[in-house]
């Protein structure tokens, strides 16, 4: 197994740049996961990687070594594809030995390493099976054991459950991961759902346009994302934003929304003058008659444990995630009260997140790096 | 807007029984959904009620008349399906103007007019009117699609999974807009989908139905709270119900009879292992940012709860466990009531 590292590797397609600038390492082990939009050029960042696509500049390092330029059957990597493409005539084993067979290693050794796979997979009641048979979960393991099998340095995937509903792939991503428990092999998944990525990865790369806008954990960011794009793109629902007009006040502690004042945290960081934009997420919500902020209810969804009550406020329409108890009436008028430790700033011009004092004493208190 | 009705309906398919004998009621102005996997007859009841099919027993009424036997056009029921099959060389106001414009309906130009304004009001799309409908982001499309739906006025609004091609983020946004319209226009809806979030946050009440068969109706909180067996408690959820076998674990509530313990993540409280007998180990941790599913080994079986994000556990940990008010099924899987001390 490998550690994987990408200095400034940058790919351009005649005058469109796919990938600008990256830069990242993944240690031995780590389950990476390269989340973003369609298009924001994570698939491309993976091509590369493999092989498949030669870089326009920078470097690809394998255990150290640079693997820039060599042939992708040179680079001891597994791919696995969104669409997972099993020989229909050949049967479960032969499908997953096929790796090794094309390297020309003998029968017993063969049939030993397929058993074993077979194994890790849980699949060794079907390696006689006929390919064709097999549910959509069973087929997506033959394909991950054809890649397992001739235990590679490190697994890139793209998109490998995207073909499934959502409760299956639910289950898929639970397998997913305790299969990676089990064998720790470097691993980069690349998917456009961040509940995919959050779900199973000890570390995301966020990408936009090219561009990564963000590498921590998961928690990390959720916490404190370091951009609007980021915070919008991870939650379900997304971060709400506010957006202030008339900046922060002398003392720091309150930003202004259409004559309201929010209590923030101290701002820790120079910050441009322009207009901000305050980030709360919906669980960090609650009613309260005091609160400044007030808004209409405009619906309400019910989801079991909780409920997720939309409010269209003069400062924007607000999303908050209550416990289901909580009585709400479509129609009413609320008050919002923000969880004041958990709320995130942006700058609006550019998006980029503007540190606060209660974050930086999150990331002290977890050890965390960001 | 009117009452629908089936009474005993039956649909078989060759040896294949695609509805079982199904009695409803979807009153004026409900927004009803029947949430099932698929083959579990929830298309085929919609191709009943429009006259599409035709059942082998029972009776299908709209508001109060009986119209079993009747051709679909005469129904006045309005389909959106799950596909939107707009016309790619009409403009998004005429393909909302078309089912008016039928020569069977004689509807004067300015009143159709008047009709897709408000209609385009009403989905926000008033700024598209003039455009192809091919030059429409998919969520454009498919209110379109709804839009061609709503311009009639039909006893009942009859959707075939209209959002499941959209991707999560439209999906909520619909979600919540079709909600909003319904309500608005006081419509009668009969609503199918596999998705239980979307069953969850629109219906007035929720059919769970599998291999044909009703299995129970009533409003979100209730299938939600109150189901009456094993499969429905199982339809709801995120993550889903737990289930145990009754006598692993201790809890004096568990009434005689009851051969499985269920529980969903508010019914299961963990805390830090200080002597208690009831211990789990956690098995892993599923970050989701807003909470964390953290799985729990408990004497051979796995068990999934929610934790607060900031909780500090680690995998190997061993953590307390303690119920409060699960639900109990009988060894057919129907549930029984909790024995009250």
């Amino acid at each position: 197994m490998a550690q994987i590292r990408v200095e400034n590797l940058r790919k351009a397609f005649d005058q469109f740049t796919a990938v600008h600038d990256s830069n990242f390492t993944i240690e031995n082990g780590t389950f990476f996961a390269l989340l973003g939009p369609s298009g924001c050029g994570k698939t491309t960042t993976l091509r590369m990687i493999a092989g498949l696509e030669l870089p326009t500049g920078g470097r690809i390092l394998l255990d150290g070594e640079d693997v820039t330029f060599r042939r992708a059957a040179a680079r001891d990597i597994a791919f696995v594809f969104q669409l997972f493409a099993l020989y229909p005539h050949m049967n479960v084993a032969q499908n997953i030995g096929f790796p090794l067979k094309c390297q020309g290693m003998g029968r017993r050794e063969t049939s030993d390493r397929v058993l074993e796979t077979a194994r890790l997979l849980r699949i060794e009641h079907l390696l006689t099976s006929k390919t064709s048979r097999l549910s959509g979960g069973d087929r997506q393991r033959v394909a991950l054991g054809r890649a397992m099998v001739r235990r590679p340095k490190a697994f890139l995937m793209d998109e490998p459950l995207g073909a499934l509903d959502a409760e299956f792939r639910q289950l898929m991503c639970g397998e997913l991961r305790e299969l990676h428990d089990r064998i720790s092999a470097t691993t980069i998944y690349v998917t456009h759902d961040q509940h995919e990525a959050m779900s199973m990865a000890d570390c995301i790369a966020v990408m936009n346009a090219g561009r990564i806008e963000q590498i921590g954990t998961p928690q990390e960011i959720y916490d404190r994302p370091a951009s609007m794009f980021v915070a919008d793109f991870i939650g379900s629902p997304p971060m709400n934003f506010l957006y202030c007009d008339a900046g922060v006040d002398a003392d720091k502690h309150v930003v202004k929304f259409k004559g309201v004042g929010i209590p923030i945290p101290e701002i820790s960081e120079k910050h441009p003058a322009g207009a901000l934009v305050l980030g709360v997420r919906p669980e960090h919500i609650r009613f309260s008659d005091s609160a400044p902020v007030r808004g209409r209810v405009f619906g309400a969804e019910y989801l079991g444990t909780t409920q997720i009550v939309t409010v269209v406020t003069e400062q924007g329409t607000v999303k908050a995630r209550l416990p289901s108890s909580a009585p709400v009436q479509v129609g009413e008028t609320v008050g919002l009260a923000f969880r004041f430790n958990s709320l995130s700033l942006f700058d609006a011009q550019t998006g980029a997140a503007i540190r606060t004092a209660s974050q930086q004493t999150m990331s002290r208190e977890r050890g965390g790096h960001g | 807007m009117a009452d629908v009705s089936l009474r005993h309906v039956s649909k078989r398919f060759g040896h294949v029984n695609a509805v079982r004998d199904l009695s409803m009621v979807i009153n004026d102005g409900e927004f009803v959904v029947l949430l099932g996997p698929s083959g579990a007859g929830k298309t085929t009841t919609l191709r009943l009620i429009t006259g599409l099919e035709r059942p082998d027993e029972g009776l299908i009424s709209i508001d109060h008349r009986d119209v079993t036997r009747d051709p679909p056009g005469t129904r006045d029921i309005a389909f959106v399906f799950q596909q939107y099959s707009l016309y790619p060389h009409l403009t998004v106001y005429d393909n909302l103007a078309f089912p008016l414009r039928s020569p069977a309906r004689r509807i004067p130009e300015p009143a159709i007019r008047k009709r897709v304004e408000q209609t385009a009001e009403l989905l926000h799309i008033t700024g598209k009117l003039a455009n192809r409908a091919t030059k429409l982001s998919g969520g454009e499309m498919q209110r379109v699609a709804i839009g061609r739906a709503l311009v009639r006025d039909p006893a009942i609004y009859l959707m075939d999974e209209p959002l499941s091609s959209l991707d999560a983020k439209l999906r909520a946004e619909l979600r919540l807009e079709l909600k909003r319209i319904q309500v608005e226009l006081g419509a009668t809806i009969l609503y199918v989908t596999h998705d239980q979030v979307e069953a969850m946050t629109m219906a007035s009440r929720i059919g769970v139905v599998r291999d044909g068969e009703l299995l129970q109706l009533g409003t979100p909180r209730e299938i939600y709270e109150n189901p009456a067996d094993r499969y429905v408690a199982s339809r709801l959820g995120t993550p889903s119900i737990n289930f145990l076998p009754a006598g692993l674990i201790p809890d004096a509530a568990t009434p005689p009879g009851a051969e499985t313990i269920g529980i969903r993540t508010e019914h299961l409280q963990i805390a830090k292992a200080s002597g208690g007998e009831i211990v789990g180990r956690v098995h892993r941790i599923e970050h989701l940012g807003d909470q964390n599913h953290v799985h729990l080994e408990y004497r051979g079986q796995m068990l999934v709860t929610l934790a607060d994000p900031h909780q500090p556990l680690q995998a190997g940990q061993e953590v307390e466990l303690q119920l409060a008010a699960p639900l109990y099924f009988d060894a057919a899987g129907q549930r029984i009531a909790a024995t009250i001390h």
